[in-house]
């Protein structure tokens, strides 16, 4: 199905790739400004930031961080089997389950760290940052869900595909900075 | 789909990798083993997962062009911060 100003499916396709990928530049913007601020603030703050990655607990974070991976892996064989026309709907179902399975498991890490934010730097950034990461991830679950329920194209699958995996990337980052500081 | 399972092993690999290599103490290059690791795990996404390399000419400029731009904001901003008396 091809909308007005597009020349063929595959123009279509790239106008919209195109597009996605400018978006993702302004988050990896967004997002690398933050991880800047955060590599000077544990430069000039060295033992606060030791002291307080060293409190989180790692095995939740690498937990996390194989959920992640593992949704990235179900999201692109969605994408795949939509780019075929073949049923690919359950693979978006999974990577949703997934994605749910990375908040609870967040939801559980912040109830224990909520009640000590007050004057920690080091856990001000766990906030801002893993807090912004975990809203991508929700509005991720939304698209997957509007997917689910209305997709009948593969374009959109696909371009929600390219986002769920930015936030894979993104947490990519934040798990070694976050969680493994200074456990040496 | 076989790319993308084998990626999924390797991006697993790399995990447990960084995680084991947090714990040696390999003095200032722990964060650069963690930095390169985690490069390493973006780029196989980009490239398996996201197919960055099947994408036009234009979209692989702006993904290079938003890292690059990062690289100057943070690389500016540390030659203000480390050379302040």
């Amino acid at each position: 199905m091809i909308s007005e100003p597009f020349e063929s499916d595959e123009h279509q396709l790239e106008s919209a790739t195109l597009g996605m990928w400018i978006f993702l530049m302004t988050e990896v913007l967004l997002f690398g400004a933050l991880i800047g601020i955060y590599v000077i603030s544990r430069m000039t703050h060295a033992d606060a930031f030791a002291e307080g990655s060293r409190h989180l607990d790692w095995r939740l974070g690498a937990l996390n961080t194989c959920v992640l991976l593992v949704s990235s892996f179900t999201m692109a064989a969605a994408v795949h089997l939509a780019r075929h026309g073949r049923r690919h709907k359950p693979w978006l179902v999974l990577t949703a389950a997934l994605g749910a399975v990375f908040l609870v498991v967040k939801a559980f890490e912040y109830r224990d760290k909520l009640g000590h934010v007050h004057g920690d730097l080091f856990l001000a950034f766990y906030f801002v940052m893993t807090g912004l990461h975990g809203l991508h991830v929700a509005f991720g679950l939304a698209t997957i869900g509007l997917l689910v329920a209305f997709g009948r194209r593969p374009n959109p699958v696909e371009m929600t595909g390219l986002y769920w995996h930015f936030v894979d990337i993104v947490w990519i980052f934040l798990f070694p900075l976050l969680y493994l500081q200074d456990r040496a | 789909m076989r790319a993308y399972a084998l990626a999924l092993a390797l991006l697993l690999g790399l995990t447990v990798l960084t995680t084991v290599l947090a714990f040696v103490d390999l003095g200032p290059l722990n964060a650069v083993v963690a930095v390169a690791i985690a490069t390493t795990k973006a780029v196989l996404v980009a490239l398996v997962f996201m197919h960055l390399g099947r994408a036009g000419r234009l979209a692989k400029v702006v993904a290079v062009g938003g890292v690059y731009f990062v690289l100057v904001l943070v690389a500016l901003t540390l030659a203000d911060v480390l050379t302040r008396a």
